[in-house]
């Protein structure tokens, strides 16, 4: 693998070095910043998708709906109490009856509000793990006694569509990715075809001089690694600067779900990891382009 | 003696055309010196190609060092290809390189380390009186500079053949005479050598060298009947 990188020095006069030769670093450069742009909004959608249904899957809400003030009351401070005994339940917190108006207020309007229409009672749970069905049955069954009325749902619930809405968004970044790590190959085949053709006669005299397919690949794959690596990181700094513009202008809107958009330290490390990966497929690509084109030349 | 090289009913037909080589069979010994010879057309070059193996034949067998050079493997032929010093009809000098770095690649090919290949290529530019040349580009070169060049390229690597096709084409007679000189020096010293010319007049430049003769891609006299048959040197004289 080494010798991939390692080019004797009686090789490497062969041919000229290319010195920012032609459009290619330009290109690798581009596709590099794409791609890590695509590959943060990936990573950090993921990680928000991630982050936002652990949340949820540990939080529910009870809700009680009971016309009579009094036994209204009473339900809840039996099903609070009850459900502070229960291990699955880490927090049980009661609303204020004035919160529980306010969540209401802009489905219902405040004139008709708690004359007419009964204010059901809600108690916020945190559990201690993230939970499904059979433990939120478990719940269920734990409180009917205290009250008929009383349901227990899941907080995930309200918001699935949006952790679909977020899951589809970060497999379309992470299609993104896949789709210019072909583009990049396809451009380093034409950049090293075009390379070949340029240099196609110092190829054969090369050859006929006892040259071998290795020697000779192992000059190009050399180039395009060094176009590569340089269009790399012109991209990699391009891309992580954007990126940190985007999250420290997020982090002022500073709420909830955008919030939790940041990128944890393997994600920084991942995209690191993107103009090498970016380098190889580079190296890879050109050595069997010219491998094939050597092997038609006898 | 053993042969180096031996031909055995070798056709060559580039593309559907007619064949531009046909039934060429003949044999060449180490050490001696050949004239291939033959109006232009003939297909001097055509032959050099399937020597220098630039080009597989169409049929027939070619043994070069003892083994068959047709069926050979691909990856085999760098081998066999750095045993054989070629210069060139239009030279081929690599354009970017200097006259010391064209001359020095045979020996980069084979990996010769850069402390290594100084002195010799050094004493190889003034072997062909470019001495003072070593940095010019084959542009700055003047034909018989280039041409000088290409043959130092040749021999650097002391091949075992050395095949040179038209190399006295674009100098004067006197410097023509020089180079001759130059290949009977290396045949001296054990080089086989093949020059293509269609000079007749070198020919009597050099005593002791053998003739074949191409006329429309056929060897004139296949039967050996030629004017200086093809003989191993030490049964010459
Ligand atoms: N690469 C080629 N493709 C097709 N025809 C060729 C090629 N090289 C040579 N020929 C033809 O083969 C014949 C012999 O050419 P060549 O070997 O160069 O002769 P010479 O060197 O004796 O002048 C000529 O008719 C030439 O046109
Ligand atoms: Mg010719």
């Amino acid at each position: 693998m080494l010798d991939l990188f390692v080019i004797p020095s009686a090789d490497r006069r062969l041919i000229p070095e290319g010195r920012l030769s032609g459009p290619m670093p330009w290109v690798i450069a581009i596709m590099i910043f794409l791609t890590v742009l695509a590959a943060a909004a990936g990573l950090a959608l993921a990680q928000a998708a991630g982050d936002v249904s652990d949340e949820l899957a540990s939080r529910a809400t009870v809700q009680i709906v009971e016309a009579n003030p009094d036994s209204k009351n009473r339900q809840t401070q039996d099903v609070a109490a009850r459900l502070r005994g229960l291990d699955l339940v880490q927090e049980v917190r009661v609303l204020p009856q004035q919160e529980v108006e306010e969540l209401i207020e802009p489905w219902i309007g405040s004139q008709e509000l708690s004359n007419d229409i009964p204010i059901p009672a809600l108690i916020d749970l945190k559990l201690t793990r993230p939970a499904a069905g059979p433990e939120l049955q478990s719940l269920r069954s734990a409180i009917s006694p205290l009250s008929t009325t009383a349901r227990v749902e899941p907080s995930s619930s309200y918001i699935a569509p949006v952790i679909t809405l977020i899951r589809s968004l970060q497999w379309t970044a992470f299609g993104l990715v896949a789709l210019l790590a072909i583009a990049t190959a396809a451009a380093v085949i034409i950049s090293a075809r075009s390379a070949l053709n340029t240099h196609r006669e110092t190829i054969d005299v090369i050859h006929l001089l006892g040259g071998t397919d290795r020697q000779i690949t192992r000059l190009f794959q050399r180039r395009i690694a060094l176009d590569a690596l340089l269009g790399g990181l012109l991209g990699l700094i391009a891309g992580t600067g954007i990126i940190w513009l985007i999250s420290s202008q997020l982090s002022a809107i500073g709420s909830g779900l955008v919030q939790s958009l940041g990128l944890s330290w393997y994600s920084w490390l991942i995209i690191a990891a993107v103009p090498i990966l970016g380098m190889f497929i580079a190296m890879m690509t050109a050595r069997s382009t010219v491998m094939r084109a050597l092997k038609k030349i006898l | 003696m053993d042969e180096i090289v031996q031909f055995e009913n070798v056709g060559l037909r580039y593309g559907t055309g007619a064949e531009t080589l046909a039934d060429l069979s003949f044999t060449l010994f180490p050490g001696s010196f050949y004239f291939l010879t033959g109006a232009s057309g003939a297909g001097k070059t055509s032959l050099l190609k399937l020597l220098y193996l630039s080009q597989r034949p169409s049929r027939g067998v070619i043994r070069l060092f003892g083994e068959d050079a047709v069926t050979m493997p691909r990856e085999r032929l760098p081998g066999f290809r750095r045993r054989i010093g070629v210069v060139f009809q239009d030279f081929r000098l690599v354009p970017h390189l200097s006259a010391f770095d064209n001359i020095a690649l045979p020996l980069r090919v084979a990996g010769v380390k850069e402390k290594d290949l100084e002195v010799p290529v050094a004493e190889m530019l003034d072997w062909v009186g470019l001495g003072d040349r070593s940095d010019a580009r084959p542009a700055t070169l003047s034909g018989g500079e280039q041409q000088r060049v290409a043959i130092a390229r040749a021999v650097i690597g002391r091949p075992e053949i050395l095949v040179a096709d038209e190399p006295t084409g674009n100098v004067d007679p006197e410097m023509a005479i020089r180079l001759l000189q130059l290949f009977e020096a290396l045949n001296t010293l054990g080089t086989t050598i093949v020059v293509a010319t269609h000079d007749i007049h070198l020919l009597s430049k050099v005593p002791g060298a053998q003739m074949m003769k191409l006329e429309k891609g056929v060897l004139s006299d296949p039967t050996g009947s030629l004017l200086h048959p093809p003989l191993p040197k030490d049964q010459l004289r």
